[in-house]
């Protein structure tokens, strides 16, 4: 089994009511429920809207990674998974593709 | 991350939770910051669901929700230095930085939250705003119904609802509108809104448009808690408080008869009345009784009159339809709309005959997309034995059913009758 990363982009909720913010949220835990059975959870963590960007040679410090919520990453999983194709399998149960959710699969690099 | 807690988090905690912290937030904040408020609960709703989705469920949700809607609170009090036009005591608790977080650490109390949420709906029935507004308003903002349920209780779209909402908003802000708990003189002459509020959101409860499910228990308590509320304050304890107390009573006392574990329906004709909680009919015999006045009575008087009425029949053939007919007669005098117009053809159908039930529901105009108008139509239909036209009926209700456990329920009434007609 390889280790691959999840990335999660968008899936916005602002949209949506409690109740629905609610059972959206549902999905993720069931799904991540899966993920743990199956022994493939490693890890996941959530990160916080906004931050700080620092590039260039001068190091110039701007706000937040993106402007745009669509593209900013809320967090990610690590996972297991046989290959590429097997991972990015499991990433089509993310529930966020209806929020216009973005997955990016990525494999992690083993260091030996 | 806590294995165990996966999908434990309780039903509507979110909907709950997002009334309670609005309530609470707009009393400390100041009326005049609901839509402040707001974008605080918003904001705490989003950080909730973006990190619990990936982190899990903390250890005590609620907690959670409030310490993250303190801390926001707080930064907002910082960088709007928000002028005090509301109660000098809170003002001088939120203006040194020494007290700030123990003044806003008193407002999440259990008794303060309780206390803020009726507060909170008088100061939504603003005088002010359009009477269907503050409705609309009241039961976005502190009963966290959606815009589709609140579109669905007055029978109209959404496109109206937001509409309404918007102006209200628009309202508040143009005429300048302090929204606060009125004093006390000024609590009746806003209770004809609040008991509104409550009745519908009691209705959305009851009869749920939500697809998958017909009884949402929590709405129905939660309209019984706020009007229990009501009638213990000698201010707002008027015959109509009580009137539409005892109607929720009787409504609720049917609850657990009304569906089956699997969540399909029971008609009140084949219900086992045995299941019907009597202290609950009881209550709502104590609260009809003691809502008399010197003035006329209230639609929720009839109502609770005609779910009475209900609830003293012992089997559906004792119900006594003829005082039913009446009281929907003196209803629809009272609040003529096709609903109240069709409940009175019902009500007519069984106290004189099926034939003189489907006269009175030709009569009706604007339900022609109701799925229980075609429904009644289809039972009248049956009990004159003209079978093939009640299927008929049953389909049209059929494909106008929204949630699937309606459509269940008309489904299996064409099955019934197919099989009549075989057997």
């Amino acid at each position: 089994m390889e280790k691959y990363m999840f990335l999660f982009l968008g899936g916005d909720t602002s949209h949506l009511s409690p109740e629905k913010q609610q059972a959206h949220m549902e999905k993720w835990f069931e799904w991540v429920e899966k993920l743990k059975n199956e022994q493939r959870y490693v890890a996941g963590e959530a990160l916080m809207p906004g931050g700080k960007t620092v590039a260039g040679a001068k190091k110039v410090v701007t706000d937040g990674p993106y402007a745009e919520s669509k593209e900013l990453v809320g967090g990610f999983f690590v996972i297991l998974a046989k290959d590429i194709d097997e991972a990015t399998m499991i990433a089509k149960d993310c529930p966020d593709y209806v929020l216009d959710g973005i997955v990016e699969v990525r494999e992690v690099i083993k260091f030996d | 991350m806590h294995d165990s807690q996966v999908n434990q988090l309780i039903d509507h905690l979110f909907r709950h939770e997002a009334g309670k912290m609005a309530a609470v937030l707009t009393r400390l904040l100041g009326f005049h910051s609901l839509e402040l408020a707001e974008d605080i609960v918003q904001d705490t709703l989003l950080k909730a669901v973006s990190t619990w989705k990936i982190k899990g469920v903390p250890e005590n949700p609620p907690a959670w929700l409030y310490t993250v809607a303190k801390r926001k609170a707080i930064d907002a009090i910082r960088k709007h230095q928000l002028q005090a036009q509301h109660n000098q005591q809170i003002h001088q608790g939120l203006r040194s930085e020494w007290t700030l977080s123990s003044t806003v650490d008193d407002f999440f109390t259990k008794e303060e939250i309780e206390d803020s949420q009726l507060r909170m709906i008088f100061a939504c029935c603003h005088p002010a705003i359009p009477y269907e507004s503050q409705i609309a308003l009241t039961l976005k903002t502190l009963c966290g119904l959606s815009i589709a349920e609140i579109a669905s209780s007055f029978l109209t779209s959404q496109e109206v609802i937001n509409k309404r909402l918007y102006r209200a908003r628009e309202k508040i802000r143009e005429a300048r509108i302090v929204l606060e708990a009125p004093a006390l003189a000024a609590l009746p002459g806003r209770l004809e809104a609040v008991l509104h509020v409550l009745y519908l959101l009691f209705n959305e409860g009851y009869n749920s448009s939500h697809p998958d499910q017909l009884i949402r228990h929590d709405l129905c308590e939660e309209a019984i808690r706020l009007c229990v509320l009501l009638t213990r304050n000698p201010t707002t304890d008027t015959p109509d408080a009580r009137a539409l107390l005892a109607l929720l009573c009787f409504q609720a006392s049917r609850e657990d008869a009304r569906t089956r574990p699997d969540g399909s329906i029971v008609l009140l004709k084949d219900q086992d009345r045995s299941q019907w909680n009597t202290a609950l009919i009881e209550r709502g015999k104590y609260y009809l009784e003691t809502s008399t006045s010197d003035g006329a009575p209230s639609t929720y008087h009839i109502e609770a009159a005609i779910a009475g009425s209900h609830s003293r029949a012992r089997t559906f053939e004792e119900t006594d339809w003829k005082s039913i007919a009446m009281l929907y007669n003196l209803l629809y005098q009272m609040k003529p709309g096709p609903i109240v117009a069709l409940n009175r053809a019902i009500a007519f159908g069984y106290s004189e005959s099926p034939t003189a039930g489907l006269n009175a529901l030709r009569k009706i105009t604007g339900l022609n997309d109701h799925y229980l108008y075609h429904a009644a139509m289809g039972d009248f239909h049956a009990l004159n034995g003209n079978e093939s036209e009640a299927f008929h009926c049953y389909q049209s209700a059929e494909q106008r059913a929204v949630s699937p456990v309606q459509k269940k329920l008309l489904a299996m009434k064409q099955f019934e009758l197919s099989s009549r007609v075989r057997g």
